[in-house]
């Protein structure tokens, strides 16, 4: 067997056993170091599983050698792929443009720790995508989410610790939940394996406790995925959540438990339960309608950027929600679109929020006038990332927007409506990406500007200007030529209708 | 009463609307968290309660003499590590109470909520 | 003329020209100036290099990217009525150039360089939309061009300015947003999306369909300022005049009835439209919009505002003459893209100069300037007699061919809107010219004036002589349109 074969693999393992090296280093650039290495050698692998997967096939691994369904499998297919290149691209770059952010708000001796909690995370979030297995889902859910609370219980604001303490109960609740459901699956099907449930759930007769486990487990991760009216915990999370963290988190986090859940109720509940289809779409659809526009209301009025992002976030997931509740191929491809331009487009505002609180403290509209100014690159990075939110064409927003439209015109008069609310929520996004953009441009420098402006080292801002300028560019590319993920995300929503693995 | 036959599922469900309605009640963070273990082990009763069969006995081999019955081990395999994954939840959640009281000198919800309307 | 340059590349040039632009400002402000002028004049000589070649019926298409969304090519293609419209648009970019410069120096506006970056940028979206080979595309430069104008349009920064942006951008972008893109979007799932002479939805759609799509492109294309979406025009005239001058009257304000005439001809066809009852409308909103506007030209006194609401009034017998339907009336919207932009670039020209040389804005102020500024006054009045439509001026031989061409299909709706804009217009326009040569000079904010900087005077004399040579020499542009035409009907 060559390394090749253990690729599923590798790319758990990678991030996991280098957390414990963060601890290691004593020193906080080494720690950093430790983890940049890690990630990248995560994100390498999962642009050569891309690779492999981008013509249909899957790869898969058995655990320890035992053969699924016994043991436990990794798989690694189109939808998954996707995935793992979001996640470890949004970590790698989060860490790299991050180095100076991470020096302004933690202490240098936590550092170690924080990384290899960060390291943590990124395995667990990893280990979620790439298992076929759906208690392993739920173990390495938490371990992505203890880390998760643990890297966002960072930030130096206190108000850091209330909100993680609300993540942190209603995350376990939602994990719980979904934990009930795989007991209630494997008491009628006796297996884990997620392609012999679907397999097994066609022999089942009584479909009773299935339908009690498909609310339970879509339930729970709709609250992991702060879904409205289940987002509350989401906007002080990151608004709170130390800037790189915010940058890491939010571009990813909520995603991966999307994908739980579309992978459960499309290939595992709605080749076998009656009518599953309609009660998913008729659940979700009023729901993700609602975040859509409620989310945009909320970001337009709020006056801080991180606050602002966070609840535009709200919206966005909506946009994923919706695409995924028309159950047709279309809406699923936007859906996992979107997925992947929001990644972008999110990641690459908490960077600018990152990059504007190193010069200005904090991320307070008051503190952030005038930017434009004296930080030229920045303020046209963010006009660029908000027109990919707003969705203007000649971004990667602009592409899922289109196709969720697309989509949504398939479906005859209930198309109207869904076309309307995304306009207007379109509409409600220029406002809140242009009350940054006058901001940046036209407001006057407050007075005296901020007092403990950190020192900023050379290399790091070099670094992290580049990154920045990488994103940017990313959205505007795959606004142009969004070839390869929309080839993934089109075969992702044909395996998710074609109802194996 | 066919009702109770199953009585374990009784015992499972109202131990986990306990655990929840304290996580959503109750206004003092530890008693918040205690709620939150109680809801999770109502779980793991969930699943230990499943891998029994009637007349059932541990699955280990060479006692296959007595009968030919056995109890499904792999649910109390699975809920051991569940457990492992709730100490760890629970440990988090203590340690950032003491963080919130270290900050806040409370760890009341209104107390805090207060203090941070102040600000 | 040959083409010497591929035509997909002719965006680029004013793109490089950016870089140039860029480069230019760090040596200093004449480099920098050379650079704009420079790649003006080029963007000019590459469109005009097709002239020859597309009257006698070539056409040139490329597709630029095979799969930009699945099915949806980023297409260009050149064909006569984008060829005309990139024509205009590239060769009043050199004169507004020159003028930009006497204007911007006159004025000491600050941020120059940013102005004739995005200056540039626009010019070069306006060219995509000139060259766009399927709707999908010609959205795509459609939302540029908007983006691009915004830094313009907000130029000046202060607080006045920056909320007009604002309406000019929510304006713009919402119509966009709401209308026109769910209107591409419907066109490309229904068909290939791709412009075709003879229209290409005949026979896929039908009944109430043609009229709602049609609705959702003539409102969605916010641009084409038919009310009641015509609000940013006027907010915009808070930009430097040469941007009112350049993309009010000419880019931004064409581009929007461009892409109306381009989706009428080459997406639904004139025959196919001319068949259908439930399309109608289009011509009363489009009389509405003249009349009305022309009625509240009437009521302002701030010079730049009232050229405005003339624009809207203008942009409209654009919008009415593809609306009649007839051969003669495509032929007069042509003409008549044409004929308006050199008559209302000029007068924007002519407020410009006022302004820089006395710093007066508004229509009382103006009386017995044309004693002080003879050459911008008589310029005004020519740009003035062509928004009338008098001989000898190219606003005359456009509304002829309108008029033929409402004859033609018997529409007296449009004949009667013709004729009572026509006396409209002369109301608010005539008063403006005598008070300006025969009125007792009011006494402004600057006292001893003379002529505007010499640029300005010279771009302002171009355009004005373009307006009367418009009269005689306008035969090519009516082979060109009859080109289209062979194709369409």
């Amino acid at each position: 067997m060559n390394m090749i074969d253990h690729l599923p693999a590798l790319q758990v393992i990678v991030p996991l056993i280098s957390a414990p090296f963060c601890i290691l280093m004593r020193n906080h650039m080494l720690a950093w170091a430790v983890a940049v290495v890690a990630s990248g050698a995560a994100f390498s692998l999962a642009i050569l599983s891309m690779g492999f997967v981008s013509d249909g096939a899957t790869l898969t691994y058995a655990m320890g050698g035992w053969e699924a369904p016994y043991g436990i499998a990794l798989e690694i297919d189109a939808f998954s792929a996707l995935l793992t290149v979001i996640i470890s691209g949004a970590s790698l770059l989060a860490l790299l443009a991050g180095a100076a952010s991470a020096r302004q708000q933690l202490v240098d001796e936590k550092q170690p720790l924080f990384f290899s909690a960060w390291l943590l995370a990124l395995a667990g979030l990893l280990g979620i995508t790439i298992t076929a297995d759906a208690f392993n889902i739920f173990v390495f859910m938490e371990i992505s989410s203890l880390a998760s609370y643990v890297i966002i219980a960072a930030g130096p604001h206190r108000k850091a610790l209330g909100a993680v303490f609300k993540y942190l109960v209603m995350g376990t609740i939602g994990a719980t939940f979904y934990l009930i459901g795989v007991g209630l699956i494997y008491m009628m099907t006796g297996t884990l394996n997620l392609e012999d449930i679907a397999l097994r759930l066609n022999d089942v007769s009584d479909q009773r406790p299935i339908f009690v486990a498909a609310g339970f487990i879509t339930i729970g991760l709709a609250l992991k995925a702060a879904v409205f009216p289940l987002h509350v915990w989401m906007p002080n999370a990151y608004n709170y959540a130390p800037h790189i963290v915010s940058a890491f988190i939010a571009a990813c986090a909520t995603k991966v438990s999307l994908y739980v859940m579309m992978r459960f109720d499309f290939m595992v509940f709605q080749p076998n339960l009656v009518g599953h289809e309609f009660q998913f779409s008729y659940f979700f659809m009023p729901l993700a309608l609602i975040a859509i526009l409620s989310g945009a209301v909320v970001a337009a009025l709020s006056r801080d950027l991180k606050r602002l992002l966070a609840w535009s976030s709200v919206s966005q997931i909506g946009y994923i929600v919706l695409g995924a509740s028309l159950t047709t191929e279309a809406g699923l491809t936007s859906a996992i679109a979107h997925m992947f331009n929001h990644a972008l487009a999110k990641g690459g505002g908490f960077l600018i929020a990152m990059g504007a609180a190193l010069y200005y403290t904090t991320t307070r509209f008051s503190n952030l006038a005038g930017l434009g100014k004296e930080h030229p690159w920045i303020a046209a990075a963010f006009v660029v990332i908000g027109c990919s939110l707003i969705g203007v064409p000649g971004t990667a927003g602009f592409i899922s927007k289109w196709l969720l439209v697309s989509a949504a015109l398939e479906q005859g008069a209930l198309g109207v409506l869904i076309i309307s609310v995304v306009v207007l929520s379109s509409l409600l996004a220029v406002v809140y990406v242009w009350k940054v953009v006058e901001l940046f441009y036209f407001a006057p420098r407050p007075e005296g500007g901020s007092s403990d402006v950190m020192q900023v080292r050379k290399p790091e801002m070099l670094l992290y200007m580049l990154v920045l300028g990488l994103v940017a560019g990313a959205n505007i590319w795959f606004g142009i030529m969004p070839g390869e993920p929309l080839a993934l995300a089109g075969q992702a929503a044909q395996a998710l209708l074609g109802g194996s693995l | 009463m066919v009702w109770l036959d199953l009585y374990h599922y009784w015992v499972f469900a109202i131990l986990l609307m306990i655990g929840y309605f304290s996580v959503i009640a109750k206004r003092n963070l530890v008693k918040k968290l205690i709620g939150l273990s109680l809801f999770q082990s109502a779980v793991f009763l969930l699943y230990i309660t499943m891998g029994k069969v009637d007349g059932g006995t541990a699955p280990i081999i060479g006692m296959t003499d007595k009968t030919d019955i056995f109890s499904n081990p792999l649910p109390q395999v699975l809920i051991l590590t569940a457990i492992v994954v709730g100490i760890s939840t629970t440990a988090l959640g203590l340690s950032i109470v003491v963080r919130i009281k270290e900050a806040y000198g409370s760890i009341e919800e209104d107390v805090i909520h207060q203090k941070d309307q102040v600000e | 003329m040959e083409p010497w340059i591929p035509f997909q590349y002719i965006p680029l040039i004013p793109l490089v020209g950016v870089v140039a632009i860029l480069l230019g400002a760090r040596v200093n402000d004449n480099v920098r100036e050379a650079a704009t002028l420079i790649t003006a004049l080029m963007t000019a000589l590459a469109v005009w290099g097709f002239a020859p070649a597309v009257m006698e019926g070539q056409r040139f298409s490329v597709t630029l990217l095979d799969e930009v969304l699945p099915g949806i090519p980023l297409a260009l293609q050149l064909e006569p009525l984008g060829a005309m419209f990139a024509i205009l648009a590239g060769s009043l970019w050199v004169v507004n150039s020159v003028y930009s410069i006497g204007y911007m120096r006159g004025n000491k506006e600050k941020n120059q360089t940013r102005f004739y970056v995005f200056f540039a940028v626009s010019i070069a979206a306006a060219l995509g939309i000139a060259f766009a080979g399927n709707a999908f595309t010609l959205f795509l430069f459609y939302e540029c061009l908007t983006l691009s104008t915004y830094p313009l349009v907000s130029h000046k920064g202060d607080e006045k300015t920056i909320k007009s942006a604002r309406i000019y951008l929510g304006v713009l972008i919402s119509t966009s947003i709401c209308l026109f893109l769910p209107a591409v979007i419907w066109v490309h799932s229904v068909s290939d999306g791709a412009f075709a002479a003879g229209g290409i939805l005949s026979g896929v759609l039908s009944g109430p369909e043609v009229g709602l799509l049609l609705g959702l492109f003539v409102f969605g294309i916010g641009k084409a300022a038919v009310m009641p979406v015509h609000r940013w025009l006027p907010a915009a005239m808070v930009a430097p005049t040469p941007v009112s001058a350049l993309l009010h009257a000419v880019a931004v304000v064409k581009a929007g009835v461009f892409s109306i005439t381009k989706v009428v001809i080459y997406l639904f066809g004139v025959d196919f439209l001319f068949a259908q009852s439930t399309v109608g409308w289009m011509l009363y909103i489009a009389a509405f919009t003249i009349i009305v506007s022309s009625l509240v030209a009437i009521q302002q006194t701030n010079l730049k505002r009232m050229l405005a609401y003339s624009t809207i009034g203008q942009l409209s017998y654009v919008v009415l003459a593809v609306s009649v339907l007839t051969p003669l009336a495509e032929v007069g919207a042509t003409l008549h893209m044409v004929a308006h932009a050199f008559g209302k670039i000029t007068l924007f020209f002519a407020a410009g100069a006022i302004y820089v040389a006395a710093k007066k804005t508004e229509l009382y102020q103006l009386a017995g300037i044309g004693r002080r500024m003879p050459w911008t006054a008589a310029a005004f009045t020519i740009g003035a007699i062509s928004m009338i439509g008098v001989p000898p001026t190219g606003g005359f031989v456009s509304k002829w061919y309108i008029l033929a061409g409402a004859f033609q299909s018997d529409n007296f709706v449009a004949i009667a809107t013709l004729i009572v804009s026509t006396g409209l217009t002369a109301t608010y326009f005539l008063p403006v010219v005598y008070s300006m040569w025969f009125g007792k000079e009011i006494e402004g904010p600057v006292a001893n004036h003379g002529e505007a900087p010499m640029a300005m005077v010279i771009a302002l004399t171009t355009t004005a002589a373009l307006t009367l040579l418009f009269f005689f020499l306008h035969g090519p542009v009516k082979v060109m349109e009859q080109q289209v035409l062979l194709g369409a009907l």
